[in-house]
């Protein structure tokens, strides 16, 4: 009757292996093969890298490029903006090392194919604001996919990584991880010399503001589940920033980016009454926010605390006001360009509610709240930074090493490095993967060592949502409804409601307390036990499963490092009611955390931030 | 709901069961025609609908927000490096954009063992490329402060 049992073990083998084909993944795969020509690299994708990760369906901007070819901007300066943005605290190593770095991935980019508009009178790229510069992305995936296709010895599609694998006489070494294909059910044990983590960020840990069909429609991809976090919590790397969670203002439903709307086509966004009301409140701001109220540009998260502040007072909607900016043929084409190539679902919002940009404006929205670590947050692991740059105690070997030895991460993973996008991504998995490849040929004699024992519980506890719906379906006659397993999209229903209640979520304008969020962890833990009755039909919904098992330990990373920061430190993005105020006294650091799988408990700490850029 | 798919141009070949990134689009084991098994993890992509050889898949924007009688289709040409789309608005206007989405062939670019390996630079700061590709003014070093 198992099911387990009847699932064949493949093992495979390799020096690096990679989690995640997005825009960090496919980065490291191209790096990584540059520098460790006679490596074993292998890339592992839960979906199809041709279209896999957050930039699955393309992008119609690059939102990190320094333009230091023409003395546009330097990378001190990229850090001093994502600083302000961040209310104070990025690992400033990590951001000027991407800085220093990216325009040669944009370059490349271009070299390969990617279409990059010009500015004519320029002759420069042309930039949608300070770090932007517009593209032509409709297959801006496909390329950077095809450059990893030329880069790994093996990529592994369609093969859902559930854990990653400690060496067995050594509990902070990394030496493996283990998944199953979605297509056949075979269970896979990679076995590497070094790992990095590329995968994705995390939808659906809040409640979506949509509530049907339309929760597929959430501003970042519903395939992004939170491995980027889950993997590295379970095995015990430290953890930071994961209560940074990000709310971002959108066009209303359709989720379409405003960005290209504000910064290029210079649109403002008004109340229902026609006012301008981003700076309205300022004074109210400065008194608990303090002197970052002045930063230039106004950082994201209080530029939503205003539209809050104004929602609560009745004055919205909010409107965007794309009528006055699209007067020239080419202004009409931007605008529809930079939804068609990147969001197509703002596209069917107008159409289907007959809004033609041209002639009427659009609502705008705050998104329900996702944790990331590659836009405007950074939620993600603790990182060892580069040789030259890092101050000793953001130092302890390779750079962007975890703080398990060989296991390294880019992208939505590390976290602490707001701002990265895709080319900071893309970016970030190169230097991981040069990294890599020095820490493989360092350590030539390791040969990783797994634990067979502990493999054959993990095959069990992965396979067994299949096996309990086999025992189960059998008490009831049919339908969804047992007392003896729910299925994984319940389990995220009421994750959903868990966290959108209780942390933060969009229900109680971001606003969360002590007790609440006491009560979170609470139910988390219930949720937590529940996972052990998770039921799937399938190989797609034990795809499904593992993507909560991912979503919960995320969720509940974020929840605990929440309640250890008492203040509130990104007004707009969440609230703590019983610390309203901006407290630099006594938060001015960073809160990390490490989960203990023997003891099955989280040691919270703080660590400094050092400013490294005047 | 967001995708569909039009059972009498459906051949069930599959491509977009392979490119899905959500993992939803899959085979129905009786009509042996793809179809969106779970639409609420749709993010309207549209990589399948690009994928389809015989044109057979179309979206049909969010039920919770979209009122019927629109369409939003696309043409990808890759051997002709381009995309186009045709917009059709509830009240029938109609638009029609083509946008470029490749410079290059696909299939051209080269691959990073093809460029000569520069050993020594494995212990800089350097990646593969610089600092040649960053083409900084005036042979500017890698800032480092």
């Amino acid at each position: 009757m198992s099911m387990r049992t009847s699932k064949s073990t493949r093992l495979v083998d390799s020096d690096l292996l990679i989690i995640g084909g997005g825009m960090a993944g496919c980065g490291a795969a191209y790096e990584a093969r540059y520098w460790g020509r006679k490596l074993k690299i292998v890339v592992v994708e839960k979906a199809n890298i041709e279209r896999s990760g957050a930039v699955a369906m393309g992008l119609s901007a690059i939102n990190c490029y320094m333009g230091m070819r023409w003395n546009e901007n330097t990378p001190e300066d990229f850090v001093r903006y994502t600083r302000s943005d961040l209310m104070g605290l990025v690992r400033e190593d990590l951001v000027l090392d991407i800085a220093r770095h990216v325009d040669s991935t944009v370059h490349l980019f271009e070299e390969w194919g990617l279409p990059i508009i010009y500015d004519e009178k320029t002759g420069r790229y042309k930039r949608e604001g300070r770090w932007q510069i517009l593209i032509h992305g409709e297959s801006y995936k496909p390329i950077v996919a095809e450059a990893a296709q030329k880069s790994a010895s093996e990529i592994y599609n369609r093969i859902m990584v559930t854990h990653l694998l400690r060496d067995a006489s050594d509990k902070n070494r990394i030496a493996g991880a283990a998944g199953f294909s979605v297509r056949d059910g075979t269970f896979y044990v990679f076995r590497a010399k070094a790992v990095i983590v590329s995968a994705g960020g995390a939808t659906h840990v809040y409640r979506p503001k949509s509530v049907g069909e339309g929760a597929g429609r959430t501003w970042y991809a519903p395939w992004s589940t939170g491995s980027a976090y889950a993997l590295l919590i379970r095995v015990g790397a430290t953890m930071t920033q994961m209560e940074n969670r990000l709310v971002v203002t959108r066009f209303k439903d359709g989720y379409g980016p405003v960005g290209a709307w504000f910064l290029a086509l210079k649109a403002v966004a008004r109340n229902a009454y026609g006012e301008d009301y981003e700076r309205k409140y300022v004074e109210q701001q400065r008194e608990l926010y303090g002197s970052y109220v002045d930063a230039k540009p106004f950082p994201t998260c209080l530029r939503n605390d205003s539209m809050l502040r104004e929602l609560k007072a009745g004055k919205g909607p909010i409107y965007i006001h794309t009528e006055q900016v699209l007067d020239t043929k080419e202004k009409e084409e931007l605008g529809w360009e930079d939804f068609l190539d990147m969001t197509m679902s703002q596209s069917i919002v107008w159409a289907s509610q007959n809004i033609d940009p041209k002639t009427t404006p659009s609502e705008l929205q705050t998104s329900e709240p996702y944790i990331m670590g590659s836009h405007a947050t950074c939620s993600g692991a603790w990182a060892s930074g580069p040789d030259d740059i890092s101050p000793e105690q953001y130092k302890w070997g390779y750079n962007r090493m975890t703080t398990v030895k060989g296991l390294f991460g880019a992208g939505d993973t590390i976290g602490g490095s707001a701002h990265k996008f895709s080319s900071g991504s893309f970016t970030e998995g190169r230097l991981a993967a040069k990294a890599a490849v020095k820490y493989i040929l360092d350590n030539s004699e390791y040969r990783p060592q797994l634990d067979n024992n502990g493999i054959e519980s993990i095959k069990e506890e992965v396979f067994k949502p299949l096996e309990n719906y086999e025992v189960g379906k059998n008490k009831i006659v049919a339908g969804t409804v047992s007392p003896l397993y729910i299925y994984p999209n319940q389990g995220v229903v009421r994750l959903e409601k868990i966290m959108d209640e209780y942390a933060g979520g969009w229900s109680t304008m971001y606003m969360t307390n002590e007790f609440m969020l006491n009560r979170a962890l609470e139910l988390l833990r219930f949720l937590k036990e529940d996972l052990a009755s998770i039921a799937a039909q399938d190989l797609h919904q034990l795809q499904r499963a593992w993507e909560l098992h991912h979503r919960l330990w995320t969720a509940e990373a974020v929840v605990r490092h929440t309640l250890f920061r008492k203040e509130t430190r990104w007004p707009g993005y969440y609230y703590r009611a019983d610390y309203p105020k901006l407290d630099d006294d006594n938060w001015h650091v960073f809160v990390n955390s490490k989960y203990d799988s023997d003891s099955n408990s989280w040691t919270i700490t703080t660590a400094p931030v050092i400013h490294i850029v005047k | 709901m967001p995708t569909f798919v039009d059972i009498s141009i459906c051949d069930g070949c599959g491509k977009c069961v392979e490119v899905c990134p959500s993992d939803i689009m899959h085979i129905d084991k009786k009509l042996r025609r793809a179809y969106n098994i779970e639409p609420d993890y749709c993010w309207e992509c549209y990589s399948c609908v690009k994928a389809c050889p015989q044109h057979a898949i179309d979206m049909r924007g969010y039920a919770d927000f979209c009122p019927l009688g629109h369409a939003l289709t696309v043409l990808r040409e890759p051997e002709k490096g381009r995309v186009s789309w045709r917009v059709k608005y509830r009240n029938g206007s109609i638009k029609n954009f083509t946008f470029p989405i490749r410079t290059t062939p696909f299939g051209s670019i080269k691959p990073p063992d093809s460029f000569p390996f520069r050993e020594d630079e494995l212990n800089s700061q350097l990646l593969s490329h610089e600092p040649e590709y960053l083409k900084l003014p005036a042979r500017q070093e890698v800032s480092s402060k």
